[in-house]
C-alpha cells in the first residue's frame, strides 16, 4: 500500500496546534482545543437536538436531548458537554441508530409530563420542544398514565410567570439568572418529576434582565404578563430594530401585528448584546399606544392649542422663527434617531443661522462640552464591548452600569469572570459592583477628580496596561473638573476611553454636531476650513461662524430677551434644569417636534406631530459610535423629524434639505475621517465640596422609573426596584439607625422617605436610590438625614 | 469459611466507641506507623493492599488516592461518605455507632496520605445517633492530640468536620454530596472534572466510603500481605456482609471476601423457621437479584459479576417465598422516584413512568403491554442517565424478570396482595392470625 502524505498539494495548511482534527458523521473536521461536540456538529451543519444546552451558559448535560456515540465510549455521550479531542470518532443521529434511539427516547421522557396544550401555548409556533419533538420524536406516546399537574401559573416576579407543568427542568433560565445577570433568584426546587423552578418567598426576582429567561426559556414554561395569551408567533411581523432605551444600543427583533408592537425580543448581536437585553428594551413600548399621542399639529389661538392642518401649522411656525431672525435656539433630547439629530443640526445653521443648539437638556458644564467635542464626537468607533471584554482592566467613573446602560453591565460581567479587574470611583459599593467583583474606590459626590488625581501607583499601573479602558459615565460631568481628570488619567496611562451616556440618541447627537461649538464629525466651528468642509457638503454658502449658546445660557438668553424663539425636539420638561420654565414662558416662540403631549407642548405656539422609533427607518449610535440601525416595523401617517425640518426649511425659503433616512445618514457618512483641529479638552481644577451641615446626596436615576417611554407597561413598572437610603455602618450610628429603619433625607426643595440599607458608603455621603432628584436634586447636594419622624 | 472480625472484632465491648476501648486493642498505632512512611509510601502501600472502595462501585482506594496532584499548590480535601442510603445497605452506620475510632484513625491516615490538611465526614441526615458518635470521636481525637495541629508530633495538622446531611439519597453520589457539602442543592456534577482534580471548593478531593476508610488502619498496622492474604486477587481483604431480611439471626459479619451467600445465610441463622429462600439481592437495591442457585457463589467482584449482578455495597437482602417480587420492585422503584433528584430526564421521567406501570402490575391490572413497557423503559434509562441512580433504578424489574416472569404477567389480572399477604412476608405475620 502507498501511503501519501497530506502535504502533497500547495494549499494545504500546516497543522494547528490549537486544533484538534476529528470526524463527525463520517466527515473530518478541524476546530479549536475545548470545542464541544455539539458546536462542532453545528459547523458541519448538523443540528443535534437539544435543550439545556445554550452556547453563551455553560454546559450541564441535563435533558440529555444531545446523547449521540462517540466511538470507544461505552455509553451514549451528552455532545453537549463533551470537548472534542483529537481523532474521536462522533456519529449523531444522522449515522448513529444508537444516538437516533437515544434521543426518541428522552424525547418520550420529555412529553411523559408534558402537557397537551400547545393549541393556547404562547411558545406554541416557535417551541423548541413542539420542533424537536416533530425531528426526533416518534409522533405518538406509548404513555398512558396521569400527567403530573400543578397550579398554574405562578409569578416569579409582576412580569414573568411560570407554568410548571410545562417545564422540561433544562435550568436554562436558572443558569441564566445566575450566571449571565447575576441575580440567583430563581432555582429549581424539590425532586424528582416535582423539581420545579422557584422563586423565595421573602425575596423578589429582582433582576433587570428577567425577561431573557421567557426568552431563552425552550418551551412555554416562562410567558410575560404583557404578553401571554395575546398573539401567536406566526401571526406575528418580525422587524429587525435598534432599542430606544439607553445607549448600550441593542440589536432587538420587534414582532407586530395589525400595526401593533406585540413584543420585542433580544436579537442576537455578538458584537454588542450578544443574545441578551433588559427588561426596559424588552416591556417598554407600550408608550406608542398612549393616548397622549400626538397625532396632528396644534397652533396656539386665544392663548389655547388647537388642532390645525399642516399648511396653517408650517406658515404659522416659519412666520414665528422668521420673526426671531436667527435669534432662535435648538434643544433637542434623547430620542432623536442620528438621521433626525443630523437634520437639526443642519436645519438650525441653514435655516436658523445659529449654532445656539444642545442636545443636552439635563443642563450640563462647559467642561462636559469640551470634553465631549474634544474627546468623544466623530471618534468613531471604540472602545467597544469586544474591547472591555478583552481589557485587562476597566475603570467605572460616575457610572453605575446596572442602571445606567445594562449590557455594558453583562459584558463586563463576563470580562470579570474571564479576569478583567473592575474598579469604580463611586459614592458607595453598588450591588452592580460586587456582580464585577468590583474594586472600590471611594469618593463623595464632587472630589471624584481628586480621587482620580490621587489613585493608588498600582492602580494607575492597571491602567498603563495595553487595552486598559475608563468608562465615565454622563452624570461625570456634574462634578467640576472630573471630565478633566478623566481625560488625563486617559493621556497618561493610554487607557482607552469610553463615555457612556444614558439615552439612545446622545451620542448620534453628538456626532451630529448638536453642540454649540461642534459640527458634524467632530469638527469645531471656529475652524474655518472645518466651517468650509461643512459648508461644501451642505451645499450652502457658508455656516454661521460665532459659537452658540449651550442649554443654561440659551435659557439665560430667552430671559435677557436675546433670544426670542426657540425650537424643541424631544425634551420633557422634566429634563430642564430647574427655572427652565420661566424661560419657556418667557419665549416668544416655540415650535416643538414631539410624539407625545408632554408638559413642555404647553408652552408650544406651534406643534408637529413626529413619528416616534418603531414608527421609522433610521438608527442611534450607541456608546461605542456603532450606528445601530433600525427598520420599520409599524406604519404611520405621521413624518419623521428631518421630514418636517425639511418642510419647514422650504417654507422658510431654504428648499431641498434632505429628509430621506439613507440620504441623511450617507451625507453624514461624509463627515466621518476629520484630521484636522479639535475643540481643545478642558482643562478645569476640581473643587472639592466644601464643608457644610449634612451629608452629600449620592444619587442616579435607576432603569425603571415612571417615564413616559415606560409608561403603559404596569408589569414592567412592578419589577422597579423599591427606593432605599445607603449609609455606612458609622452614619446610621451616629444616626442611631438600623437596617431597616426608614429614613428622611430633606433637601433645599423636597425630602425622601425609605428604608436604610446598611453599604460600603464614602464617609460624609449618602445614597438615595431610586429618582432621587425630583426631590432632594443632582449629587453633591447637601441633606440632612434623620430616623423618620425624628427629624 | 471463618469469620474475621477487624472492624467489629470488638463492637462487644460496651465501651467499643471511646477512646479507651478502640486504645485498649491497638486503636491508633497505626496512625505512628503512617507517620513514620512518606505520604507516598501510604498511597503505596493501599495500592499493594488491593483495597477497592467499599461503597458500592468498588473502584481501587490507592490509586484514586493517587490521582491527586500532589505539589500543586491548592488545599487538598478528605471527604468520607457516610451518606449510607441504599435500600438495604446497613454496615457504615453500625460500624459509626460501633468503633467510630477506626474511621477517625482512618481519615487522619488518609488525609496524611493525599496531603490534605482538613477532612470531612459526610453522614446521613437521618442517623443521629452515629453523627453524635462520630462527633463525639471527633471531639475526644482533638483532645487526644489524634487531631488538629501537630499531631503526635508529626508536623502532620488535620481539621475534621463531621457535617449532617439533610437526608437525600442523591447525596451518597460522590459529586452531589460536594455540592451538598459546599451548601448548594445536592445534584451531581459535571465530570470532568473529576473530584481528584477539582473536587470540594474546586480543589482535589478524595471521597471514600466509611468502611474503606476504616479499613486502612488495620492495612497500615498488618502490612498489604496480609490484607491480600484474604479474598481473591481482584478483590482481596475482608469485608462487613450485612444481611437483612427473612433470616433468623440478621446481622453484620466480617469475613473474607470469596464468602458465599450460603455461610452467609448459615451465619445468620439460616432462613426464618418455615419457610425458604425465594431470592436475594448481593449489594442494595441498585443491582441485579439471584436466586438460590447462586448460593454458592463467591462474593467477590468477579464472581458476583459473571453471576448477573454486582458486589455493590455486599449488603444482602434475603426474601423468602412470601415475598412478592412485583411489590418489592415496586417498592424500590417508588424509592428510586422519591429519590431521583431531577436533574436529568430519563431518571427523573423515566422512574415516574416506570412506578407508574409497575402499580398497574402490583395491582392486577397491569397488562403485557405494560410489562413491554416496564422493560423498555428501564432500558431507555439505563446508560443515559446523568449519574448512577437512573442506572440502578433501570437494574430491579429486568433483573427479576430474568427469574420472575410467570410471577410478573401474574400481575395482568391478579393484585399481588391477592397471591401474597402482605403481612406474610413481615415480622406481624401470625402476630393477629
Amino acid at each position: 500500500m502507498t501511503v501519501t502524505t497530506a502535504s502533497t498539494s500547495g494549499d494545504t495548511l500546516e497543522p494547528r496546534p490549537d486544533l484538534v482534527t476529528l470526524t463527525i458523521d463520517g466527515v473530518e473536521t478541524s476546530v479549536p482545543k475545548g470545542t464541544l461536540i455539539i458546536r462542532a456538529a453545528e459547523q458541519l451543519g448538523v443540528a443535534v437536538p437539544r435543550f439545556c444546552d445554550h452556547p453563551l451558559l455553560d454546559p450541564v448535560a441535563a435533558c440529555r436531548m444531545c446523547l449521540i456515540e462517540v466511538e470507544g465510549m461505552p455509553k451514549p455521550q451528552p455532545a453537549c458537554a463533551v470537548t472534542c479531542s483529537d481523532g474521536m470518532v462522533v456519529k449523531t443521529q444522522m449515522t448513529s441508530a444508537v444516538a437516533g434511539e437515544a434521543q426518541r427516547s428522552v424525547m418520550e421522557f420529555l412529553l411523559i409530563n408534558h402537557p397537551l396544550d400547545c393549541p393556547i401555548c404562547d411558545k406554541g409556533g416557535e417551541c423548541p420542544l413542539q420542533n424537536q419533538a416533530m425531528t426526533s420524536g416518534q409522533g405518538d406516546t406509548r404513555f398512558d398514565g396521569p400527567k403530573r399537574t400543578f397550579p398554574k401559573p405562578i409569578n416569579l416576579s409582576a412580569q414573568v410567570l411560570l407554568d410548571r407543568e410545562r417545564c422540561v427542568s433544562c435550568a436554562r433560565c436558572t443558569r441564566f439568572a445566575e450566571q449571565i445577570a447575576g441575580d440567583p433568584f430563581i432555582e429549581l426546587l424539590e425532586r424528582g418529576s416535582q423539581q420545579q423552578v422557584g422563586i423565595a418567598d421573602d425575596v423578589p426576582f429582582n433582576s433587570y434582565y428577567s425577561g431573557n429567561t421567557i426568552q431563552i426559556c425552550p418551551v412555554g414554561a416562562l410567558t410575560s404578563a404583557m404578553y401571554r395569551f395575546r398573539s401567536r408567533p406566526f401571526d406575528l411581523a418580525s422587524t429587525p430594530t435598534a432599542c430606544e432605551h439607553c445607549a448600550s444600543g441593542c440589536s432587538l427583533r420587534t414582532d407586530s401585528r395589525r400595526n401593533a408592537v406585540m413584543r420585542r425580543l433580544a436579537a442576537v448581536d455578538p458584537e454588542v448584546n450578544e443574545e441578551w437585553n433588559c427588561d426596559k428594551g424588552r416591556f417598554a413600548f407600550r408608550y406608542l399606544e398612549s393616548d397622549r399621542r400626538l397625532t396632528s399639529p396644534l397652533v396656539r389661538e386665544g392663548g389655547e392649542l388647537r388642532p390645525a392642518s399642516w399648511d396653517e401649522a408650517l406658515v404659522a411656525a416659519a412666520n414665528g422663527l422668521k420673526t426671531a431672525d436667527g435669534k432662535t435656539g435648538t434643544v433637542t433630547g434623547g430620542r432623536l434617531m442620528v438621521e433626525d439629530a443630523y437634520a437639526f443640526s443642519v436645519f438650525t445653521r441653514r435655516v436658523l443661522g445659529t449654532n445656539d443648539i444642545d442636545f443636552r437638556p439635563k443642563g450640563s458644564s462647559p467642561e462636559e462640552e469640551q470634553f465631549l467635542a474634544a474627546r468623544v464626537a466623530g471618534r468613531g468607533l471604540g472602545p467597544t464591548y469586544a474591547d472591555l471584554e478583552g481589557a485587562p482592566a476597566v475603570l467605572l467613573v460616575a457610572f453605575e452600569p446596572e442602571d445606567e446602560s445594562p449590557i455594558v453591565l453583562l459584558r463586563l460581567r463576563k470580562a470579570a469572570k474571564a479576569g478583567t479587574r473592575v474598579l469604580a470611583v463611586a459614592p458607595a459599593a453598588s450591588r452592580g459592583l460586587a456582580k464585577l467583583d468590583g474594586t472600590w474606590i471611594p469618593s463623595v459626590p464632587g472630589s471624584e477628580a481628586t480621587a482620580l488625581q490621587n489613585l493608588a501607583p498600582d492602580v494607575v499601573d492597571l491602567f498603563g496596561q495595553a487595552g486598559a479602558v475608563v468608562l465615565v459615565g454622563e452624570r461625570a460631568a456634574a462634578s467640576p473638573g472630573l471630565l478633566t481628570a478623566v481625560g488625563e488619567l486617559c493621556d497618561r496611562t493610554g487607557a482607552a476611553l469610553g463615555w457612556v451616556p444614558r439615552r439612545a440618541g446622545d451620542r448620534g447627537a453628538l456626532d451630529a454636531g448638536l453642540l454649540p461649538t461642534l459640527l458634524p464629525g467632530g469638527r469645531p466651528v471656529a475652524d474655518a476650513a472645518a466651517r468650509v468642509d461643512t459648508a461644501a457638503i451642505w451645499g450652502a454658502a457658508e455656516v454661521p461662524e460665532t459659537a452658540g449658546r449651550d442649554l443654561p445660557t440659551m435659557l439665560k438668553a430667552v430671559e435677557d430677551r436675546e433670544i426670542s424663539a426657540l425650537l424643541m425636539a424631544g425634551v420633557q420638561l422634566d429634563d430642564l434644569p430647574d427655572g427652565a420654565e420661566a424661560a419657556l414662558r418667557a419665549a416668544e416662540f416655540v415650535v416643538v417636534l414631539d410624539t407625545h403631549d408632554h408638559a413642555v407642548v404647553q408652552f408650544a405656539d406651534v406643534v408637529f406631530p413626529v413619528a416616534a422609533a418603531p414608527e421609522k427607518a433610521g438608527s442611534f449610535v450607541n456608546w461605542e459610535g456603532r450606528v445601530r440601525p433600525s427598520s420599520q416595523p409599524l406604519r404611520t401617517s405621521l413624518m419623521t423629524d428631518a421630514r418636517v425640518l425639511s418642510v419647514l426649511g422650504a417654507e422658510m425659503g431654504v428648499a431641498g434639505l434632505e429628509s430621506d433616512p439613507v440620504a441623511l445618514m450617507a451625507q453624514l457618512e461624509e463627515f466621518s475621517g476629520w484630521e484636522g483641529a479639535r475643540v481643545s479638552p478642558p482643562s478645569v481644577a476640581g473643587a472639592p465640596p466644601d464643608p457644610g451641615p449634612g451629608l452629600l446626596l449620592a444619587t442616579w436615576r435607576p432603569l425603571l422609573e415612571a417615564t413616559h417611554l415606560q409608561s403603559g407597561e404596569p408589569y414592567l413598572a412592578a419589577t422597579a426596584r423599591a427606593q432605599e437610603v445607603w449609609l455606612s455602618t458609622g452614619e446610621a450610628r451616629e444616626l442611631g439607625a438600623s437596617e431597616g429603619d426608614m429614613i428622611t433625607v430633606t433637601g433645599a426643595s423636597g425630602s425622601v422617605t425609605a428604608p436604610l440599607v446598611l453599604a460600603e458608603v464614602a464617609a460624609g455621603a449618602v445614597v438615595v436610590t431610586g429618582n432621587a432628584h425630583r426631590a432632594l436634586g443632582a449629587s453633591g447636594v447637601r441633606v440632612q438625614v434623620a430616623v423618620e419622624g425624628q427629624g | 469459611m471463618p469469620l474475621t472480625p477487624v472492624l467489629s472484632a470488638h463492637w462487644d465491648e460496651a465501651d467499643s466507641y471511646t477512646l479507651d476501648g478502640y486504645r485498649r486493642h491497638g486503636g491508633y498505632d497505626a496512625l505512628a506507623l503512617a507517620f513514620a512512611k512518606q505520604p507516598d509510601d501510604v498511597i503505596q502501600l493501599v495500592k499493594d493492599s488491593g483495597l477497592r472502595g467499599r461503597g458500592g462501585a468498588g473502584f481501587p482506594t490507592g490509586m484514586k488516592w493517587g490521582f491527586v496532584p500532589q505539589g500543586d499548590g491548592k488545599p487538598h480535601y478528605l471527604v468520607v461518605n457516610a451518606d449510607e442510603s441504599e435500600p438495604g445497605a446497613c454496615k457504615d452506620v453500625p460500624l459509626m455507632l460501633a468503633n467510630p475510632h477506626s474511621l477517625v484513625e482512618g481519615v487522619v491516615i488518609a488525609s496524611y496520605a493525599i496531603r490534605a490538611n482538613h477532612a470531612f465526614i459526610y453522614i446521613r441526615g437521618e442517623v443521629p445517633h452515629a453523627i453524635r458518635r462520630v462527633a463525639s470521636a471527633v471531639r475526644e481525637a482533638y483532645a487526644a492530640g489524634l487531631l488538629g495541629q501537630n499531631i503526635l508530633g508529626s508536623g502532620f495538622d488535620l481539621e475534621v468536620t463531621v457535617h449532617a446531611g439533610a437526608g437525600a439519597y442523591i447525596c451518597g453520589e460522590e459529586t452531589a454530596l460536594l455540592d451538598s457539602l459546599e451548601g448548594f442543592r445536592g445534584q451531581p456534577r459535571l465530570k470532568p472534572p473529576f473530584p481528584a482534580v477539582a473536587g470540594l471548593y474546586a480543589s482535589p478531593t478524595v471521597v471514600n466510603n466509611v468502611e474503606t476508610i476504616a479499613s486502612v488502619p488495620s492495612i497500615v498496622t498488618n502490612g498489604a500481605d496480609w490484607y491480600t492474604s484474604y479474598g481473591s486477587e481482584k478483590s482481596p481483604g475482608v469485608k462487613l456482609f450485612a444481611v437483612s431480611g427473612h433470616v433468623e439471626r440478621p446481622g453484620i459479619f466480617e469475613a473474607p471476601m470469596g464468602t458465599t451467600m450460603r455461610e452467609l445465610l448459615e451465619w445468620a441463622g439460616g432462613m426464618r423457621k418455615g419457610h425458604r429462600l425465594k431470592f436475594w439481592v448481593p449489594g442494595g437495591s441498585s443491582v441485579p437479584l439471584l436466586t438460590e442457585e447462586h448460593l454458592d457463589v463467591p462474593y467477590t467482584y468477579e464472581d458476583i459479576a459473571a453471576a448477573g449482578s454486582m458486589l455493590g455495597t455486599g449488603t444482602p437482602m434475603v426474601f423468602d417465598e412470601t415475598t412478592s417480587v412485583t411489590r418489592a420492585v415496586t417498592r424500590w422503584l417508588e424509592f428510586y422516584k422519591h429519590e431521583s433528584c431531577g436533574k436529568c430526564t430519563p431518571c427523573r421521567e423515566g422512574t415516574y413512568w416506570l412506578v407508574d406501570l409497575l402499580r398497574r402490575l402490583e395491582s392486577g391490572v397491569g397488562s403485557d403491554d405494560d410489562i413491554t413497557r416496564i422493560n423498555e423503559v428501564s432500558a431507555q434509562i439505563a446508560g443515559r442517565s446523568f449519574c448512577a441512580l437512573g442506572d440502578a433504578a433501570a437494574t430491579p424489574f429486568p433483573g427479576a424478570m430474568k427469574y420472575f416472569a410467570d410471577e410478573i404477567a401474574l400481575g395482568t389480572h391478579t393484585a399481588a396482595s391477592d397471591l401474597y399477604d402482605p403481612v406474610a412476608a413481615t415480622v406481624l405475620a401470625g402476630v393477629n392470625a
